[in-house]
């Protein structure tokens, strides 16, 4: 992605299938507003996000990433938003050795009743990464094709 | 090379108003692997479907993508239209461009070119996506009940009369549960035992149950369909198909200080001991406890007296091994521990009782033989007040009380206020309530026959304190529609306790993977649409375990519980999700990380022969049974050797889902 005036973030969700894919598509059943360039990718649980996924994307020139699953407790599946949220946290903590800002990356709980959260949670991280900026850290590694 | 086909669609103006379909359609035309691509109105269409299944054949598809509503919606219906034209429905993937897209943006755009990248990620992944075929598994036509009270007896009465046989595994020497001790039940006011017995009798004669008492679940392995389990039947000292329960055991034990706790502890009984009268089945315990051959090694009067040579000093635990294909959770409630409420002087006092108790004592086949008399001197009672809510809706303190209304004692407290009344029209009653509520069929009328017809003095109030004094008990209250603070000198004092789940519930929702709420209530599949499925498939729910309710809402709830069952037994083989785990044998180095995670225990190890270029020999390798799998995931992100991938969302898929969309 080039620099210039129009700049937008390109943000990369993961949801987690039972609740905040659900919750996302009550957001547009609701016809609530969030930026396009949120894009949402769907997976079983949060628990299938591989921490080498969210690598992937900042490599591929994603300036944000965000994973949204099932409240603790609700998950589809009882745990699996408990390794979710350990496996992130680790991650989360090496990207910030590493150079990219806390503020990339984040975990959200979102219910599939939540379709106002789940709007206002992508407008805010939107707002986070456009104040961020664009993201060069883990381009400049020569990883990009 | 995969041979996809793009169809994007209109939704009529849905997704055609903020979404560019032509450009889409366009668009998608460039992507690698695409040979055909077009837009339509209504793709879900009976024409729409035509044109994919005719798309399919000529152009010789092996993948199809479809932009268009959520996946929620329609992943289903074209998923079957790929198999009507030959293809395997897992070479079908979706791109949701109206829920995350053309609903969500305003911006034409903006919104076609969210649409563009959302198509090219789903191009991507159906590049790598199999065909995926889903495997079944047999279905064991057995059900297990667990719990033996009015909805574990209406649940199995349902299922065996569909043909099924059913085990009914109850903790207690008897089934019968809690409604076996209530006296009469509202709002009809027809006596309990007249119409608990008739059924605890036909499902003790059904051909297809078979009632396992004394005994509780042990351990529990598979799955729907398919489970094993160990149930453990407890000694009761007696041979079951020797006893004829004629009761002379009970009436020679000379241990005779035993609670009797289907009395709630009013009376006590011999060490040897049928619980009531109509116990089923009718064969007396052994409380070894007690018993004085177990403490002293001699006595045995019951041996003696035994004519049929019943008692069995040395029966040891058994433990049976059974299979199942679905299982019934009813295991009832109890009341909470009333003593936690000082205030009210349960414990300083034999004449403050809770509801239940007051059941026994009102009772026929009770402690006083129905015969209304304080437990403290057998003296007849002038005066008595209810308390309603004790330990109910008390969210102040969480040790002492229960969050959530219990939702039966408004009913049986009127119940209770009329049945007084009725009996003995010298008796004053006062009830002591926060609201009274009674949504129900005939509810209203019965309460307000209470207080019209049967004179029952409704305080709209709390209790501050019951004091114990020489000859009665003080009882100080405040009325807030007098806004007075009121006195009464009672004789006896009834505690409207609040009911929890029964104390087992935990550890029993722990071997079954099913889930429960803060207040150890199993929790539905759905609160509102499966409300008697958990969400453990192959595990069902009825009556209090679930959620207080009354007997009509417990038998209605327990048919509901039973026709999920048998619609579950009718079937021969069930299909499993073909989106599961799966080990590389030739990366997987048996390190059992994968196993630790897995919420369900669906994977082994097993020695295999691998002949790989990295390895010849037998090695220990995972294995997942795709039967008992539910495709989470966890297991691939903790392999530590990238061996186990899922199917459908393998971690290629997912890595060409996120370079499309970062392209
Ligand atoms: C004081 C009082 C008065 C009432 N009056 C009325 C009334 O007038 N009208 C009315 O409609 N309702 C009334 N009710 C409510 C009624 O009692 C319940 O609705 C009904 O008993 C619920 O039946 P159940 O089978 O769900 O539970 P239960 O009757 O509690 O039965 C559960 C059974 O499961 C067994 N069990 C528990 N755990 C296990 C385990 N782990 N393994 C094996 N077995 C286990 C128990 O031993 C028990 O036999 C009253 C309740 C109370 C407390
Ligand atoms: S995907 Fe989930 S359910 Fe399946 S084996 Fe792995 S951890 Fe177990
Ligand atoms: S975690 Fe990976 S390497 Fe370890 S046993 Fe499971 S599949 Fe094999
Ligand atoms: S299914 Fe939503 S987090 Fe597990």
């Amino acid at each position: 992605m080039s620099v210039n005036q129009e700049w937008t973030p390109n943000i990369v969700a993961f949801c987690c299938n039972w609740c905040s894919y659900a919750g996302a598509d009550l957001a547009g059943s609701g016809r609530m507003n969030y930026p396009a360039n949120v894009k949402i990718i769907r997976i079983p649980c949060s628990c299938r996000l591989n921490p080498l996924f969210v690598l992937r994307a900042f490599q591929r020139g994603a300036d944000g990433v965000i994973l949204c699953g099932c409240h603790p407790g609700d998950c589809h599946y009882s745990t699996g938003n408990y390794y979710a949220r350990r496996r992130m946290t680790m991650l989360f903590s090496m990207l910030d050795y590493l150079g990219i800002e806390r503020g990339r990356t984040r975990v959200e709980w979102v219910s599939a009743a939540e379709g106002a959260k789940f709007a206002a949670t992508m407008n805010d991280f939107v707002k986070t990464i456009t104040d961020l900026g664009e993201n060069k850290k883990l381009e400049d590694l020569r990883c990009k094709k | 090379m995969q041979r996809i086909g793009v169809f994007v669609c209109w939704c009529g103006s849905n997704i055609a108003a903020t979404v560019d379909v032509k450009a889409v359609a366009e668009a998608a035309k460039h992507e690698p692997g695409v040979v055909f691509s077009t837009d339509y109105q209504y793709m879900c269409s009976e024409n729409g479907q035509a044109m994919i299944r005719e798309a399919i054949k000529e152009h010789r598809l092996t993948g199809v993508v479809i932009c268009s509503c959520s996946p929620r919606m329609h992943e289903a219906t074209f998923r079957k239209t790929a198999v009507s034209a030959g293809l395997n429905p897992y070479m079908v993937e979706i791109a949701n461009i109206r829920e995350q897209c053309s609903w969500i943006h305003k911006d034409m755009a903006e919104g076609t070119e969210k649409a563009i990248i959302l198509a090219r990620a789903a191009i991507a992944k159906v590049h790598l996506n199999a065909p995926l075929v889903a495997g079944t598994s047999p279905v064991t036509k057995r059900a297990l009940v667990i719990g033996g009270g009015i909805a574990g007896i209406q649940t199995a009465l349902d299922i065996a009369d569909a043909g099924f046989e059913v085990d009914i595994v109850e903790k207690a020497p008897t089934i019968g549960g809690r409604m076996a001790q209530l006296d009469k039940t509202f709002p009809t006011l027809d006596c309990s035992a007249c119409i608990l017995t008739p059924k605890m009798v036909d499902a003790a004669q059904h051909e297809k149950i078979n009632i396992i008492s004394y005994a509780e679940l042990d351990s529990l392995s598979g799955f729907v369909g398919n489970f094993t389990a160990k149930i453990r039947k407890k000694a009761r000292f007696i041979d079951e198909t020797k006893c004829t329960g004629c009761g002379i055991c009970t009436e020679k034990c000379p241990s005779r200080k035993g609670l009797n706790d289907f009395n709630m502890g009013l009376n006590t009984r011999g060490a040897v001991y049928i619980p009531f009268a109509q116990a089923i089945p009718n064969v007396a315990v052994i409380d070894s406890a007690q018993c004085i051959h177990f403490r002293t090694g001699k006595c045995g009067l019951c041996e003696k007296n035994c004519s049929a040579g019943a008692i069995k000093f040395d029966q040891k635990d058994e433990i049976l091994e059974r299979e199942y294909g679905a299982i019934v959770v009813a295991t009832g409630f109890k009341p909470i521990d009333a003593s936690a409420f000082n205030e009210y002087a349960y414990s300083d006092s034999p004449d403050v009782v809770t509801s239940l108790e007051f059941e026994r004592i009102m009772n026929a086949a009770g402690p006083t033989k129905g015969k209304l008399v304080r437990p403290s001197d057998g003296k007849h009672p002038h005066e008595i007040v209810f308390i309603q809510c004790v330990g109910s809706r008390c969210t102040e303190d969480a040790t002492k009380g229960k969050p959530y209304c219990s939702k039966i004692c408004c009913m049986y407290t009127a119940k209770h206020a009329m049945l007084v009344r009725e009996k003995y029209p010298d008796v004053k009653v006062h009830v002591f309530y926060i609201d009274a509520r009674t949504p129900g069929k005939n509810f209203d009328e019965f309460y307000r026959r209470a207080v019209e017809q049967y004179d029952v003095d409704y305080i709209k109030g709390m209790v501050g304190k019951v004091s114990v004094e020489q000859d009665h008990l003080h009882v100080q209250g405040s009325d807030l529609i007098n806004n007075e603070q009121i006195h009464i000198n009672a004789d006896m004092v009834v505690l409207a306790t609040a009911i929890e789940p029964d104390p087992t519930a935990r550890a029993l929702g722990t071997m079954l993977t099913a889930s429960m709420d803060t207040n150890d209530f199993f929790t539905e599949a759905h609160p509102k649409l499966r409300p008697v499925e958990s969400p453990t498939a192959g595990v069902f729910l009825s009556g209090v375990a679930q959620g207080p309710k009354d007997i009509p809402e417990t038998v209605a709830q327990a048919g509901a519980a039973a026709a999920k069952v048998i619609g579950l037994l009718c079937k021969n083989e069930l299909t499993c999700n073909p989106c599961v785990a799966h080990a590389n044998e030739a990366l997987c180095n048996g390190c059992s990380q994968c196993e630790r995670v897995c919420p369900y225990g669906a994977i082994t190890y097993e020695d295999k022969e691998v002949r790989s270029p990295e390895f010849r020999g037998i090695k220990r390798i995972a294995v997942v049974n795709g039967a008992i799998c539910q495709g989470c995931g966890a297991c691939t992100v903790t392999c530590p050797s990238g061996a186990m991938d899922l199917k459908g969302f393998s971690n290629s898929q997912i890595m060409a889902e996120v370079d499309a969309i970062c392209r």
